[in-house]
Parts: structure tokens; sequence; C-alpha cells
């Protein structure tokens, strides 16, 4: 009974996690935005964390480059199963405007799995909560497989 | 005493942005600190070898998402000084409005942080729900709400109709009434002294010596402000800095604190002189050939551009130098003696911004 009680509560009050990869704050601020009360996310139960063992749900911004891949990597395994991962803005999904610098990976999906792409340069407020509200119903659907 | 390292980042909940303090400690007492940059470092210099100078305004704007308006400013202003554009006095006002807005945005972004910094979420929620009127504003005039991209060589694409110029300015009187409400908790409140009056003292001496910029020179009581140069639009403009005297970290709030007044200010008297006449001049002639040094201010301090054109399409070199990068050494010189909780305290109050210092 215990478990399916943790199972319920994970998808219904999912805690998110926000890092930033490498962006130019634009995504960022946006993310923050989503949390304040104009937009709010917290009445849905959602609430941001600053530690990635207590995190469901990871929220990435911006290129991934030759430094900061292993730190990415890092709070990805961190992070307890099941997981979700959410790739925010332009440079999250591919590299963006700055695809080709010299110290630019790409996007977030070269170094980690990743469950939904958030599109704009900066993505806006909205469609990051439709983009979290996506990723949701896909983190439902692992912590029911895992059982 | 024996000495513990404690790791400060890179990811951090008080930090959006990714960057690395090694912090050298001994029994709570913070002994040293080394900084350790490159997180995200994406080497945008470099592009202007294969994107135009047309568009590398898109990749200057997005040096940093939070003072954006200004870098494509500073970027624009250098180009039309390199290629001897004058651009009308309605563009360079246009400019002064939109620049004002996004100080403003920004100094109350850093102030609701700064406030969750030291734990009160409630003032960051206050600061952020003022801040969304500018965020509105932004994206009635210019389509978007951070990164605006109205600059273009030669003058501005967008502009602000009569009816627009009203609504500005009634929204802008409800965000400084706003303001204002805050002003008693942000000065006064025992909470808030406690954790800042006193914390990070920086003497105007040291300030100068290493060579601080913007609220956190000011807050050590230079007066400096790169607006004062009269580049673009600010020369029709009339203003003093802001400036305190205590050098400590309310010292640097209380400067940015007055200084979204100001720029409430700025905005209201650009919008009174604002001229008729054409957003942009078409733009003639060769590409820019030469070198040119362009500094403005922005919301975190002096930021200067360096350009050198060899005459073609591409630049040949593009060097930003921006205000983080030089608040780096006094961060580093406020930091030894201080508690270990008040570390986040003391490295927001240079309002860092990682992604600027590391392009």
């Amino acid at each position: 009974m215990f478990g399916s009680f943790i199972k319920k509560s994970r998808a219904k009050s999912p805690w998110i996690m926000h890092f930033d990869c490498g962006s130019c704050n634009g995504c960022d601020i946006e993310v923050l935005a989503c949390l304040t009360p104009l937009y709010d996310v917290e009445r849905f139960g959602i609430i941001n964390v600053g530690n990635p063992k207590h995190a469901d749900v990871l929220l990435v911004t911006g290129t991934v480059n030759h430094r900061n891949k292993k730190v990415l990597k890092n709070i990805y395994d961190q992070m307890p199963e099941p997981k979700a991962v959410i790739a925010i803005g332009a440079c999250g999904l591919t590299g963006g405007v700055f695809r080709e610098a010299y110290n630019v990976v790409g996007g977030v999906d070269k170094v980690i799995p990743v469950d939904v792409y958030v599109p704009g340069c900066p993505a806006k407020p909205e469609a990051i909560i439709d983009g979290v509200v996506a990723g949701l119903a896909k983190f439902a659907q692992k912590v029911e497989e895992a059982g | 005493m024996a000495t513990t390292v404690i790791p400060f980042g890179p990811q951090h909940p008080v930090l959006p942005e990714p960057v690395h303090l090694t912090l050298k400690v001994e029994d709570e007492i913070v002994k040293e600190a080394i900084p350790a940059l490159g997180y995200v470092h994406r080497g945008l210099e470099k592009l202007c070898e294969i994107r135009d100078f047309n568009q590398m305004i898109t990749v200057c704007e997005r040096v940093c998402g939070i003072c954006s308006m200004i870098h494509g400013a500073c970027y624009s202003q250098s180009i039309e000084e390199l290629m001897g554009i004058e651009i009308p006095d309605r563009a360079k006002l246009l400019r002064v409005i939109w620049s004002e807005l996004h100080r403003m945005h920004s100094h109350l972004l850093w102030l609701g942080l700064f406030a969750d910094a030291f734990g009160f979420e409630a003032l960051f929620m206050q600061f952020w729900k003022i801040r969304e009127r500018i965020m509105d504003i932004n994206e009635a005039t210019a389509g978007s709400r951070v990164i605006v991209s109205v600059n273009i060589i030669g003058g501005v694409r967008a502009d602000l109709s009569p009816d627009q110029l009203r609504w500005i300015l009634s929204e802008l009187d409800i965000v400084e009434k706003e303001v204002r409400e805050l002003q008693d908790t942000m000065m006064n409140d025992y909470t808030i002294k406690t954790r800042t009056v006193g914390i990070g003292v920086m003497t105007k001496a040291q300030a100068w010596e290493l060579g601080a910029a913007g609220p956190t020179l000011r807050g050590s009581g230079v007066a400096q402000d790169m607006r004062q140069q009269g580049y673009g639009g600010y020369a029709f403009l009339d203003f003093e800095p802001v400036v305190e005297t205590a050098g400590d970290c309310w010292a640097r709030s209380t400067v940015r604190f007055r200084e979204v007044l100001q720029s409430a200010d700025l905005v209201r008297q650009a919008i009174s002189k604002l001229p008729e006449g054409e957003l942009a001049v078409k733009v003639k002639g060769n590409p820019p050939e030469g070198e040119v040094y362009h500094r403005v201010e922005q919301p975190r301090g002096e930021c200067m551009y360096y350009i050198r054109g060899n005459g073609t399409k591409n630049l040949d070199r593009l060097r930003i130098r921006t205000p983080t990068f030089a608040n780096i050494p006094p961060l580093l010189a406020m930091l030894p003696e201080c508690e270990l909780a008040d570390v986040p305290v003391i490295v927001l109050s240079i309002d860092p911004c990682i992604s600027c210092t590391e392009r």
C-alpha cells in the first residue's frame, strides 16, 4: 500500500531541478519566472529543488560544452529512477545560435536521453509549462512501468 | 586549526548559473576562495569569422539574456561608429527606452534573487511579480519577453506608437509605486540588515584598485557611470550616478534599488523628448574597416566592445569585456574572513552574470 502511495504522489507532485548548462540566461530566467506569482507552477504541486537526489524531473537549458558535459552527466546519474529530462530552448535542442562555436558539443541529447523538447529562443513560460506537463505524462508512464 | 575545503557550485541552489568556487574554511570562517570558470564558455567571439557583421547582432544579443538589449545596442553603435553612420535621434531615444526597461527588469530580477539568497522568499516573489509588468511591456512593444532584438545597424526595427507610450508611462507609474512599497522592507528591515550590513565590505580605494565596475563600484562610493559619456540618446537626458558609500552588501543592494527608480525616470525623460522621424537610416558603403572601442553601462557595470573590421563582411576580431569579469577580483577580496553562511549573499551581491563573463 505504501508503495502505491509513493507511486501516486510522485506523479502528482513532481519535484523539478533546473540546471543551466551554458545558456545565455534567457531561458533560465523564464524557468524561474514559471515559479513566480504570475505563472506559479507550485499550484500544481511542482517544487523547485536544488539537490539532484530529491528531483524527479530535470530541466536543462543551454548548449552542452566540453567542460560541463561531465557535470550534466553527473547530475543526471545522481537522480533516482524513474526520471524525466526536459530540454529547453533552441540551444538545449540543437545548439541554437551557437551551434558552430568551437566549444559547443550540441544539444542536451548528445549526453543524456531527453524526453521532451521545448523550442523557443528564449522559450516562453507558457511553453515551458506546456513542456513540463507533457514531461509529466511521460514521467507517470515511467513510474507505472517501474512498478 | 585544520583547513577544510568546501566546493561551492557549479550546480548550487542560489546560483542560476554554473560557477565553481573552492572555499578553504577554518571553523566556518572562509580563508581563501579560488574560482574555476569555463562551464558556460561557448566561444562566440570567434563566430564573427563565419557570420557577417549584420548577423552578429543576433549572436551579441545572446551573450547574456538579461542585458541582451544593451549588448545589441553596444555592438550596433560600435559598427555605426566604424562605418560613420549617424542614426536618427528617434532611434537613439528608442534604444534608451528599451535599454532602461532592460536595466529595470535586470535589477528587479537581481533584487528578487538577492532576497532569495538570504531566505526571504516572499520578497523574491514580490520583486518578480513587479518585474512581470516590464516583461509585458517588452512583449507588447517588441514581440519577445527577454531578448527583444530591436537593434539593426543604422537604427531600430520597431516603433512605439503614441498609445503604447501612454501605456508604458501608466505601467511605469504602477511599477514605481509597487517598488516604493518595498523600499522600507529592503532598506530598513531588521532581518535583512542583519544579513547585509557590514558583510563583504570593500573600501573605495580597494574597489578602485581592483577595477570593480557598475553598482559594485558605486556601492563603494565611486561615482562612475558610463552613461555619463553621453553615448547614443543619453546625451539628451539629465541624471546623476547613484552612489552609496558603505561598500557592503547593503550598499550594493541599495544602489540597485535606487537605480530601478532612476531608470523609470530616464524612460519618462526619453519619452517626453522623443522626436518624430525615421527609425533607421539606410546603410550604404563598404563593410566596416578599421578598429573601434565602445563602452556602455550595463545593469552590472561597464561593458567594452573592441571591433576590428577588414573591409569584408566578416569582422577580423570581436572582443567583449564584460562587467562581471571585472567584478570577480573584488569578489575574491570580499570573501576572506567572512562566515560560510554569508558566501551566497556576497557572491550574489556583485550580480554575477557568468554567461557574460565566459561568453
